[in-house]
């Protein structure tokens, strides 16, 4: 596959990854980001999936992974055994956002997190018109059948990087068509028109 | 009295495959690698096993490289039959939906390898081989054996092919402890191993299994100490009912359910007797009817305790991550959700020992309500991820052929 097919978060989080490094992909699904990374970048992908669908298509890729759950089998895994752990739109469905962002900057160097970005302004607007929580074509769920329990918006995950003193190595803001937001922009305009967030993190002195 | 003559006929059938089974154990419908007296095999027990003899079955071609050999290793009563008519019984291979041209463990892109195990009764050394110094039947005289004494017996057989690294290493249940024993003893030797409904140590309930299974056969009268081979006698009452309990645990309650439920046999009403008023029960006597024709009673007693002594960990001073060190084989273990003899918490050990030791592994738990049996059966999850995993390893390992 060549990168332009990639969704657009994963060519981001692909460009962050340094080739021929060990990478966790928690979430992983099908596979896709970590078959790219394993094509493209020469790393040695690993991957967490909780649904048996996603674990068997990417077993049948030749990926290594294993059938767990973000909120409670991170912990079995060493400190420091990868250079990359990537989350990609899985933090807003797990239990405790903070231990799993935790436990990913333990068993790694360097995490990257995207996300749903809550404070999207078309999320605001539908919400301070509507009333209702809002229901977009990247949010289908309504709230009470919606495995994402745990929406943030730039703004608070900025937040939780600082309370758990991770260091922002970088962050990327992409709107509704994918493209990255102004790069000299102020929080509060990515917080306004970034529909996704996407941060690269690693730990206070490393 | 038709119910008599088929009885009878039954028995003499029964009687005649057993004489086919125990002149499978000296003289198998097999290959046979016969290792000399000059070149014993050391047992974990420290007893030496001299001569020993190896049966076992190929399938497919080994490539020019050697490089696309994968052993299979059977289970507690399995055998080295896989993808053929099975000489006692007659019927198709063991895993004849699993191994085969275009299957997911493909003959025709793969060399695969299968022995019966030493211990067993199809024309490996075991308790029913003869005793070359006293002429009659080992019996309980046979050194009693461990999984890595069967492993070290494999590697004789795979260096004997001419074969020093195996593409994968393959087995469900007593035959996962054998491939988790080769991936530990002999890392450089296995490119990939795939455990199924398997544990790196066998629980105290697994044991408490066994162990009900072994008093059933030395309780019957006609075991005679071991020695019924010599005695002409057959121990078929005590062998029957050890299949019949462990058989119930091959199974689960939905499984059960599903199939007899509280289904009378061939009756309207309760017979106020001890016959077999059930479906289950008379399903039961038909497996421990069955077995016996085709295992023997002391090979039961010598494979179940090697399950017994299996614990992984304490081979490698108490941690199973040490088991694994620095491997740089490619795992994929498979559990099944209905399995409670080998629970998926079993295989999570694992999974966790091996990402503990850096090790690439993947691991799926399939949805399945047939228990432990389902490795042998027609699961399309199993047959996907099998195939998938092999033909990744191969490949990797720069083997032609293959969809992907």
């Amino acid at each position: 596959m060549s990168s332009e097919a990639l969704r657009s978060d994963y060519r981001l989080v692909a460009e962050m990854v340094r080739p021929g490094t060990r990478v966790l992909d928690v979430g992983c699904g099908d596979g896709e980001l970590l078959a790219f990374l394993a094509q493209h970048k020469q790393v040695d992908a690993r991957g967490i999936e909780i649904s048996r669908e996603g674990v068997a298509a990417c077993v049948a890729k030749g990926l290594a992974v294993i059938q767990g759950d973000a909120d409670t089998d991170l912990a079995d895994y060493p400190d420091d055994c990868f250079d990359y752990v990537i989350l990609s739109q899985t933090i807003q469905a797990t239990r405790n956002p903070k231990i799993v962002l935790e436990q990913m900057l333990r068993i790694g160097r360097n995490a990257i997190v995207s996300f749903p970005n809550f404070g999207h302004w078309r999320i605001r607007t539908h919400l301070m018109f509507k009333g209702a929580m809002p229901v977009t074509e990247n949010l289908p769920d309504t709230w009470y059948n919606t495995p994402n329990i745990h929406f943030c918006t730039i703004r608070d995950f900025v937040a939780l990087a600082e309370a758990l003193q991770a260091r922002i190595v970088r962050a990327d803001a992409l709107d509704a068509a994918g493209k990255p937001v102004g790069v000299k922009m102020p929080w509060w305009f990515w917080n306004l028109m970034g529909e996704q967030g996407i941060f690269w993190l690693a730990r206070q002195g490393d | 009295m038709v119910r008599k003559i088929e009885f009878s006929f039954r028995r003499e059938q029964g009687s005649q495959r057993m004489n086919q089974r125990h002149h499978e154990a000296d003289e198998p419908h097999s290959l046979v690698l016969r290792l000399g007296a000059d070149d014993p095999l050391v047992l974990e027990s420290g007893a030496s096993l001299a001569p020993v003899q190896i049966a076992y079955q190929t399938y497919g071609t080994l490539n020019a490289e050697r490089t696309n050999a994968i052993l299979i290793c059977h289970a507690l009563t399995g055998d080295q039959h896989v993808a053929n008519v099975h000489p006692v019984t007659g019927k198709a291979g063991w895993w004849i939906s699993m191994v085969g041209p275009g299957k997911p463990i493909d003959t025709d892109r793969f060399f695969v390898i299968c022995s019966n195990v030493i211990g067993g009764c199809m024309g490996s050394s075991g308790p029913a081989s003869t005793n070359p110094e006293t002429g009659e039947a080992f019996a309980t005289g046979f050194p009693v054996l461990t999984i890595s004494d069967m492993v070290r017996a494999q590697a004789r057989l795979i260096d004997h092919l001419g074969i020093e690294t195996l593409l994968a290493v393959v087995g469900g249940s007593m035959g996962g402890m054998q491939v988790l024993a080769w991936a530990s003893l002999f890392p450089s030797r296995v490119f990939a191993a795939m455990p199924i409904a398997s544990a790196a140590k066998h629980s105290a309930q697994n044991i408490a299994f066994h162990e009900v299974g072994r008093q059933a056969v030395m309780a019957d009268p006609e075991w005679r100490r071991g020695r019924y081979q010599q005695e002409g006698a057959r121990p078929v009452k005590g062998l029957a009912v050890a299949r019949m309990a462990a058989h119930i645990t091959y199974l689960s309650e939905p499984a059960l359910q599903r199939k007899f439920g509280r289904k009378l046999q061939d009756r309207e009403a309760p017979t106020f007797s001890f016959d077999a008023d059930f479906q289950v029960e008379s399903y039961l006597r038909h497996q421990g009817i069955s077995f016996v024709e085709r295992f023997d009673a002391n090979s039961y007693l010598y494979l179940t305790r090697a399950m017994d002594y299996f614990d992984l960990a304490a081979d490698n001073g108490g941690s199973l991550g040490a088991a694994f060190r620095n491997t740089r084989t490619r795992f994929c273990l498979v559990s099944f959700t209905s399995d409670w003899l080998f629970p998926t918490s079993d295989s999570r050990q694992i999974v966790h020992a091996l990402n503990a030791a850096g090790a690439s592994v993947s691991f799926v738990e399939i949805e399945s309500d047939k228990g432990h049996d389902a490795f042998l059966l027609e699961e399309p999850n199993l047959f996907a991820t099998t195939r998938g995993f092999l033909n990744a390893a191969a490949t990797a390992r720069g083997i032609p052929g293959g969809a992907a």
